[in-house]
């Protein structure tokens, strides 16, 4: 087998093993804990014994532990997430269109912050110490120290309700028109993401670009009397690509993260805000859902960034020592 | 290898520097000031200095480029009359890898690693112009890569630098800076990262390029052997100032500097007629130099003036220049080697010859990859073998599993005394652990930097020892005094030490141990010549008095005249000859020891 | 394998530190000193120590009890009986914001020691320990990375509730594999280092090693780390307590009056914007400390070449 491919197989199986790992975790958390999952799901209505019965059979905790995960394993593979408890139908048709919106929203607020983030991040390492460098790292070193509902909330203020009402505080989506008429629904939502998650990224991509630029090589190529346009795009720039691939990746997955609580603060229809909802409701088929596939986009976005990152850089594309 | 062509002293000045002085940005202080220098056509100009003496800085700015922390604050660079410093940036990528090209030090860092080296030799062809059709720069390409000695087919240049041994990396940097056959060429350090016989084919290369090219080159290198062989003229460098320029002859014969003579006198000397010498103290780095000489502390034949003023340059004959107060009196005493270095003692040969450490049959791998291949080897009570070879030649694994600190698989007999020792340190009795002592190659990296020099020392003392307080006191007082250190440095910390005084303080912690046993490895590779010597006659001093048996592993071929009885030379895990000193380095009788005994440099 | 002949070449263009000069405190003490010197880190502390102080006096200094009806609900301010208005019960805002703060700090800091004291741990193991051991612990830590710590949290409230010892556990173990990977990375390569082998050939043990000679070398990057952690810490405890996870009515939380009063934003915006940004000055503190501090490290690495 040819080494590059035998690298990418292995870090795909580290990818696979990783995921199955995490169905555990979601597991044993929502159904494995010690305690009775049953009685903790219907509260004060555990003493109904009928629904208690029912609620056990639901979720088959009458059955050993082991069986339990293949079964629900084998259920998450072929697509059967199993029944929504509060609203008794298949998990699959009540999150299909939440998925949907959330990437949607996802998509809108990386399609801005990622090159946002990697033109600030680039710009800032170029003209390292002037004013505008200075400017934007202390502005993204505030921003990122802020929790995203703090953004959220100082942006609903500013936009939607007491400064100038340009925008919904709400997105409440209407199911009957099509998502891409509704798009103001999504611009406050995602703009709270973006100003969450750019500062961050744009400060790992300034670093990473410095040290690109204080390179050895980078001098050299200067020293060879290199316009400085060949001297960045031919040798600075290719070398912080790796670091930007890493990056971009790290930024899906922390939005991924951001949705949950950007979602419900926007009452935006999701799978963030269906996660606090199922949550509350202790809707543990959902809740087992919803984490297994913000997880499931971690792993996705790290193995493709992995995975870019060896075809990228010819010292682990050449497979040498 | 003696210079074979006459200087060309005459000949066109190419490169003129005049009163450059280089500073720290922000703080001002001075890196390099008063630098002039003026090298002909045709010539090698080799600037020599130790560690913080602003050789590289000097080299740099000849293409009026600073690294990040330090900027130009006056002076001319003229190449063919026109100033580089005044150029507009327009002008200066024009004779940047044009006219004037540049070396680095360390290749491997300096090759762009996402760039195949074809693209990275081609552009510098194509940004300055050369020739007038891409077929015209390939078949230059081709011209360069048969002269660095490298293949030029498209599958070489279809490489990435990192498919690229050491030697080929820096033959590369070299082919691509005479591509455009520059007028100046800076080289610096360019063979420092290399082993020896590597560096002698790219010396050779750079030799034969610079004369047949004409090209006026400054070689940059800490290492006088070096530029010896290949300078016409070297200049000199203490502190960030030029203390004497002039020929081989004039340097090695009537050299006028104290620096310069005391300098030489630390070179180790292969041929093993005569001492080896330290000089005293440390070079000073920039913020901490002293006014006037800076040399002067160090200096034997300092006197008031020299604290209080830097002197003028005096010039002994045409080309030869000084600046020393005291010049005629110091070059007076005349040829350098005899009158400051004098003539070697012999090692003693000690009587009692019993095995202390001995290795039978020793096959070590690191991994899964074998390492050493069967080696048996032995050292005897107070004698000092040494072993030399080159990077991966196993001379280090060896010594580290005689240490028990070699973490992979070990086969064969390692004995101390007549009784077979554990492989891991860990797995030794104290006793054992105590007799045979390590001494690390970087003091750098040896002394944790976190605990001050007391704590640093009362380490072997509290694990072989039960001490009182006092007593600890008075131990550690007293290896320090064993290795000419104060005891009033207790209280710091590694890193308020010089690099030499770091490795004074790694061998008192090994002798606070009270050794039977020492291995040195590598341990001056990272100190400055000057002080190696230092290091060198201490140890030797220490071997002789307290009759230790010492393995004493490195790379340089012309260190083990002064300090070992025998030595073992090896190659790709292997010991290849093993003898007395002076009958292996006198008459070797293995291929790969008259190589290396033929490529080590020499003064 | 020897290198031989690698000189540090750069070492003229570092700025000059005291070869010999008197004894100098440790370099803990250093970076903690260099880290004041800048405005930053000074802005940072007054901020940090202004907020830990209203919350920790508040209680003593608020004119009513946090659950006492002072005016309707959403009452606009009326200075000087209530200066910030009432909430959505009509209770006082400002006593309420006086009253919660305690809660989000003295939990964001327990689960940052936890997730510290965990990671720290991890990493030293890890980075020193034979690979096999290194690696299984990594992939395990992976999975936990693959989680959202806000989601890692929903998922084990979910089934055990609203819980405050388990807010703590949870958001601390998930900055464990954040922190383990820099404990980690430092160990590694403090580990290479012949210091270390130096004490490995004394025959001091393993665990003593990484305590007195690995830990010391790693504890600058592991403050800059703690800042860094709280930061998170606070904004996720606060974000638990926004979404309803957290403290529970009736008490006074800052991110429980938030989610509280979001409906009536438009006509009484204070009780939702005082203890936002109360929250947000707090994270902007911790990450200028953590920035500073940072900022700090680097300098004294590069002045003692410590690393």
């Amino acid at each position: 087998m040819p080494p590059l491919l035998k690298l990418i197989l292995i870090r795909i199986g580290l990818g696979v093993l990783t995921l199955l790992l995490v169905s555990v975790v979601v597991f044993v958390a929502t159904q494995a804990l010690p305690g009775d999952a049953a009685k903790a799901i219907l509260g004060r209505e555990a003493a109904n014994k009928d629904r208690y019965e029912a609620v056990k059979e639901q979720l088959g905790l009458n059955k050993p532990v082991l069986q339990q995960y293949v079964g629900w394993l084998g259920g998450v593979v072929t697509g059967d997430l199993g029944d929504s408890l509060a609203q008794g139908s298949p998990v699959t048709g009540l999150i299909g269109r939440r998925v949907v919106n959330s990437f949607i929203l996802v998509f809108v607020a990386a399609l801005v912050s990622v090159p946002v983030s990697l033109i600030l991040g680039s710009i800032t390492a170029l003209r390292r110490d002037t004013k505008f460098d200075t400017g934007v790292t202390v502005g993204s070193l505030t921003l990122a120290a802020l929790p995203e509902f703090v953004i959220g909330i100082i942006l609903i203020l500013l936009f939607a309700t007491q400064v100038i009402k340009v925008m919904p505080a709400t997105s409440r989506v209407d199911s009957g028109l099509p998502i891409l008429q509704q798009l103001e629904l999504f611009v406050l939502p995602a703009l709270t993401l973006t100003l969450a998650v750019a500062p961050y990224i744009t400060r790992i991509l300034r670093a990473s670009t410095i040290e690109v630029l204080e390179s050895e090589y980078v001098m050299m190529a200067r020293l060879k009397g290199l316009p400085e346009r060949l001297v960045l795009n031919r040798h600075a720039l290719p070398n912080a690509l790796a670091p930007a691939l890493q990056v971009t990746a790290l930024n899906l997955a922390w939005l991924a993260g951001g949705v949950v609580v950007v979602e419900y603060l926007f009452a935006f229809p999701g799978i963030g805000s269906l996660l606090v909802d199922s949550v509350a409701n202790r809707d543990m088929p959902m809740v087992q859902a919803i984490t297994l596939i913000i997880a499931a986009v971690y792993v996705v976005a790290n193995l493709t960034a992995d995975i870019l990152t060896i075809l990228v850089s010819p010292r682990l594309r050449t497979g040498l020592r | 290898m003696a210079p074979d062509a006459a200087p060309t002293r005459e000949g066109e000045a190419v490169l003129k520097v005049e009163g450059l002085r280089i500073v720290l940005d922000p703080s001002g202080i001075d890196i390099d000031d008063d630098v002039s220098l003026v090298i002909h056509r045709g010539e090698v100009l080799g600037l020599v200095g130790e560690s913080a003496s602003g050789k590289t800085t000097v080299g740099t700015s000849l293409l009026d480029y600073q690294r990040r922390g330090a900027k130009i604050a006056e002076g001319r660079v003229q190449i063919d009359g026109q100033d580089v410093l005044a150029m507009d940036q327009r002008a200066l990528r024009g004779i940047r890898g044009g006219r004037i090209s540049y070396v680095p030090q360390d290749s491997s860092a300096a090759l762009n690693p996402a760039l195949r080296i074809g693209t990275q030799l081609l552009e510098i062809l194509e940004v300055h112009g050369f020739g007038s059709s891409q077929q015209d720069r390939e078949e230059r390409l081709a011209q360069m890569m048969g002269e660095v000695l490298l293949p030029s087919d498209k599958q070489f240049l279809r490489r990435y630098p990192h498919q690229l041994s050491g030697g080929q990396q820096q033959r590369v940097a070299i082919a691509m800076a005479f591509a455009n056959r520059p007028k100046v060429i800076v080289l610096d350090e360019p063979t420092t990262a290399l082993d020896v016989t590597t560096q002698a084919h790219v010396l050779d290369t750079v030799r034969d390029l610079t004369r047949s090219y004409g090209v006026a080159a400054l070689y940059i290198t800490h290492d006088l052997a070096v530029v010896s062989n290949l300078a016409d003229r070297i200049a000199v460098m203490y502190a960030g100032k030029v203390v004497e320029v002039g020929t081989r002859d004039e340097l090695f014969d009537e050299g006028h500097h104290p620096y310069t003579r005391k300098l030489l006198a630390s070179i180790p000397d292969i041929t093993g007629q005569r001492a080896l010498r330290g000089i005293p103290g440390w070079a000073p780095r920039p913020g901490q130099r002293p006014p006037g000489c800076a040399f002067a502390p160090r200096c034997d034949w300092a006197v008031d003036k020299c604290g209080e003023a830097f002197p003028p340059v005096e010039t002994v004959s045409p080309g030869h220049e000084v600046r020393c107060w005291r010049q005629q009196e110091v070059g007076a005493r005349g040829s350098v080697l005899q009158a400051e270095a004098g003539e070697r003692e012999a090692v003693l040969m000690p009587e009692d010859d019993e095995q202390v450490i001995s290795v039978r049959n020793v096959t070590a791998f690191y991994q899964h990859k074998e390492t050493l291949h069967g080696i048996t080897t032995s050292v005897a009570q107070g004698h000092c073998l040494s072993l030399v070879g080159e990077s991966g030649s196993g001379k280090t694994t060896l010594a580290r599993c005689i240490a028990g600190l070699h973490p992979h698989k070990i086969v064969g007999d390692i004995e101390f005394e007549g009784k077979p020792l554990a492989r891991d340190a860990r797995d030794r009795s104290r006793s054992i652990r105590q007799a045979i002592q390590y001494i690390f190659q970087s003091p750098y990296s040896s002394l944790n930097p976190r605990k001050t020099i007391a704590q640093i020392l009362s380490q072997p003392l509290k694990v072989f020892f039960d001490l009182s307080r006092d007593e600890m006191e008075d131990r550690m007082v007293k290896v320090l005094e064993q290795v000419a250190l104060d005891s009033s440095l207790l209280s710091r910390y590694p890193d308020q030490l010089s690099g030499g005084e770091r490795q004074r303080l790694a061998i008192a912690r090994s002798l606070a141990a009270e050794p039977t046993v020492l291995i040195c490895d590598e341990v001056t590779s990272w100190l400055d010549v000057s002080v190696q010597a230092a290091i060198i006659e201490l140890l030797a001093q220490l071997q002789r008095d307290m009759g230790l048996s010492m393995l004493f592993v490195t790379h340089n071929l012309a260190l083990v005249r002064s300090i070992s009885q025998e030595v073992a030379v090896m190659n790709d895990g292997r010991i290849v000859e093993y003898g007395l000193v002076d009958a292996v380095l006198e008459d070797p009788q293995a291929d790969y020891t008259k190589k290396l005994l033929s490529d080590t440099p020499t003064v | 394998m020897s290198t031989p002949e690698i000189r540090v070449n750069d070492s003229e263009l570092v700025e000059p530190v005291a070869v010999h000069a008197d004894s100098r405190p440790s370099e803990w003490v250093m970076m903690l000193r260099e880290a004041w010197r800048m405005g930053r880190t000074k802005i940072g502390v007054v901020i940090f120590g202004a907020i830990v102080a209203i919350a920790v006096v508040g209680p003593w200094v608020a004119p009513y009890s946090p659950t006492e009806f002072v005016a309707p609900p959403f009452s606009p301010p009326d200075i000087p009986t209530t200066w910030f208005g009432s909430d959505y019960l009509g209770h006082d805002v400002l006593t309420r914001v006086l009253y919660g703060g305690r809660t989000v700090i003295l939990l964001a800091l327990l689960a940052t020691i936890i997730g510290l004291g965990l990671g720290v741990t991890l990493g030293l193991i890890t980075g020193y320990a034979r690979r096999w051991i290194d690696e299984s612990i990594m992939r395990i830590l992976d999975v936990v990375l693959a989680f959202p710590q806000i989601v890692l949290a929903l998922l084990f409230v979910s089934i055990l509730g609203p819980r405050l010892w388990l807010i703590v556990v949870i958001v601390g173990v998930s900055h464990a594999p954040r922190i383990a990977r820099v404990a980690r990375a430092a160990t590694l390569e403090v580990a290479q280092r012949d210091f270390v082998r130096a004490a490995e050939a004394l025959g001091i043990a393993r665990w003593k090693i990484l305590f007195n000679e690995i830990l010391p070398s790693i504890t600058s990057p592991l403050l800059v780390e703690f800042g860094l952690r709280l930061t998170y810490s606070i904004g996720v405890i606060a974000a638990l307590s926004f979404l309803g996870f957290g403290m529970q009515p009736p008490a006074a939380d800052w991110g429980l009056m938030i989610n509280e009063n979001r409906i009536g934003i438009v006509i009484q915006p204070w009780p939702v914007l005082v203890p936002v940004l109360l929250i947000g000055i707090l994270t902007i503190g911790t990450n200028l400390i953590a920035d500073g501090l940072g900022r700090a490290l680097i300098g004294i690495e590069r002045d003692t070449g410590v690393g």
